[in-house]
């Protein structure tokens, strides 16, 4: 299950990384946003409603898609290349 | 750097490049700061890398434009100080703060040009929080300086030039399009026949896009009301009411907007006027034709202070930094300052035409049901903010903010600005422009929790 599609880049350097403790293969010139939702189809769930969401506006203005890093650091995936190894955290399973 | 600090230009997208050049040329030296790993600004933003395909494939009919602006800001590299991945997320006087790489900057400036860009305007709808919906920016982001589509059957709803623009650009990708909703009636659309002598070849490229969607089976319902999203763990359909019908549609994708908005954070921290601008139906930073504020010394230039478009932002950038210029009691070229300002009058008349063919939905506050959550953020709910109107006799937008959260989250109101002002308008049945506007608060921007202090500097040093 995934919510975005690729039309490019798709044989480009595969970069490994983890969402949710799942290996999961992104692509070199991915955000996060684009790694998480080419697997899986949310970045984070609400600290409200625990409702699912997959970020808005895709340019950092919605602060939608703001996702946990293993470290402890939060990320907002839009805007941040992804890198090698990253371990990612959605707190959806949304990756199953 | 002895002397006078540098002036300070935030963003380099069509605006930002063309204020900066035109500083160069004079002699100055002005620090650009951009958020973006790269120039272009929105319309003509990079790809993280290559991907094989052209600028063609990327930015249409406007590739030339995009080269040409990437091409003139490579050029200036030495000639000014550019800072990208930076944000600039305060103002004081002449002082900004600026985080970059982790570390937070207060750099001095004399002169500031805000070039600040624009952003999708939306009115909030039933599930426009599930996984799946993007604005028509966003969806547009993806498939550009991505390459992905944000879904195998996606809608496109909404209204303004961005919607036939992305869909089109789907449909040529080769993505299955299900359907272009248009929240304006088609009657409205013969305004644009008045923008066929203003600007002849943007209203016929619109109408090519409509024209090559239906050839290749793509529906475009005009009028539609009532739109809502539904899905339970992500989108699966949109539902809305044409006339008296309930209309229906499968998809796994939707790309939503409402035209754009002004990014006028900065210009409210640097001080500022603000004033009601009926066209855009929001409130705005005033300025002149030269793009002079408020306030001495600030510029406001491009979509950042009123929606006009590309085209236009690249003059207004150039006329703002000729003001800066003959402000400073530097050499400025005069006669070229009125051909610019003769020139972006004429786009202004041609905006006119655009918001009477693609009119913002007034009655939304009336319709938007009790249950639809207008801030994203913090989820606060159509029904909780008339609530609050009531219990507290509010009429003015920051008291409703204090008391209801609304435009408290992480994105300060740039996706609930608009739609809680109209609620509260028509709750205590007054116009938009009686309610006021959120005020800006720094950090305009979240900034990340661990940015340390660096010392003050100018960037020159
Ligand atoms: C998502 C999107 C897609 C669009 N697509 C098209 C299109 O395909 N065709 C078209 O004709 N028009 C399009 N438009 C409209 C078009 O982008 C604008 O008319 C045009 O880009 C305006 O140029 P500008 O220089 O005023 O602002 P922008 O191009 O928006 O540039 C503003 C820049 O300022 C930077 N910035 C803002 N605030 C800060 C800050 N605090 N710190 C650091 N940097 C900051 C931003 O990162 C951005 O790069 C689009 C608009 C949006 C929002
Ligand atoms: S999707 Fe809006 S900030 Fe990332």
């Amino acid at each position: 299950m995934q919510l975005f599609h690729r039309i490019a880049r798709s044989e480009h350097r595969p970069i490994s990384f983890t969402l949710d403790g799942t290996p999961c293969v992104g692509r070199e010139g991915d955000t996060l946003l684009t790694a998480v939702l080419t697997a899986g189809t949310a970045v984070r769930s609400s600290e409200f409603s625990d409702a699912p969401r997959a970020g808005f506006c895709q340019m950092g203005a919605c602060q939608d898609c703001w996702v946990t890093l293993a470290n402890g650091e939060r990320a907002r995936a839009c805007t941040t290349p992804l890198a090698a190894g990253m371990e990612i955290f959605t707190g959806t399973g949304a990756a199953a | 750097m002895t002397g006078r600090p540098q002036p300070l230009v935030v963003g380099a997208g069509p605006a930002g490049v063309r204020a900066a050049e035109a500083l160069a040329n004079a002699g100055l030296r002005p620090l650009v700061v951009d958020e973006a790993p790269a120039c272009g600004g929105q319309i003509y933003r990079q790809r993280l890398v290559d991907d094989g395909r052209s600028t063609r494939d990327l930015y249409g009919s406007e590739a030339p434009k995009a080269e040409r602006l990437h091409r003139d800001f490579a050029a200036l590299a030495r000639r000014i100080d550019y800072w990208p991945q930076a944000l600039v997320w305060n103002l004081r006087e002449g002082m900004a703060d600026i985080a970059l790489a982790g570390v937070s900057r207060e750099v001095a400036y004399d002169g500031l040009i805000l070039a600040t860009g624009a952003s999708d305007r939306v009115l909030p709808v039933p599930g426009w929080t599930l996984p799946g919906v993007f604005t028509l920016g966003g969806a547009q982001i993806a498939l550009k300086t991505q390459g992905c589509a944000i879904g195998s059957r996606v809608v496109f709803a909404g209204s303004g030039p961005l919607l036939y623009l992305v869909a089109w650009q789907y449909m040529k990708a080769g993505i299955d399009v299900a359907a272009v909703l248009d929240a304006t009636p088609l009657m409205a659309k013969y305004h644009l026949l008045r923008g066929l002598v203003l600007a002849p070849d943007i209203v016929l490229r619109g109408m090519r896009f409509a024209a090559e969607l239906r050839l290749r089976g793509v529906a475009i319902h005009y009028g539609i009301e009532d739109l809502a999203m539904e899905g339970v763990t992500r989108v699966e359909g949109v539902r809305w009411r044409q006339g008296e019908r309930e209309r229906s549609l499968a998809c796994d994708g939707i790309g939503y907007g409402l035209s754009l908005r002004s990014e006028t954070q900065l210009a409210d921290l640097a001080g500022c006027a603000f004033s009601f601008n009926a066209r855009e139906n929001a409130f705005l930073p005033q300025r002149d034709i030269s793009g002079r504020s408020s306030v001495a010394g600030v510029y406001l230039a491009g979509d950042g202070a009123g929606i006009a478009g590309a085209d236009a932002a690249e003059l207004a950038g150039e006329r703002g930094a000729l003001a800066l210029l003959e402000d400073r009691g530097l050499p400025h070229a005069l006669e070229r300052a009125a051909d610019l300002e003769r020139r972006l009058s004429r786009i202004g008349r041609f905006r006119e035409v655009l918001e009477a063919a693609f009119p913002y939905p007034g009655h939304w506050a009336k319709c938007v049901a009790d249950e639809t959550l207008v801030c994203r953020c913090e989820e606060v709910s159509a029904g909780t903010l008339r609530q609050s109107v009531r219990d507290f006799a509010l009429d003015e937008l920051n008291r409703l903010k204090a008391v209801s959260r609304i435009g408290m989250g992480r994105c300060q109101g740039r996706f609930c600005g608009a739609a809680a002002a109209e609620i509260l308008a028509c709750e205590i049945a007054k116009s938009v422009d009686a309610v006021g506007h959120l005020r800006a608060q720094a950090p305009v921007k979240p900034l990340p929790l661990a940015l340390k202090p660096g010392r003050a500097r100018t960037a020159a040093e």
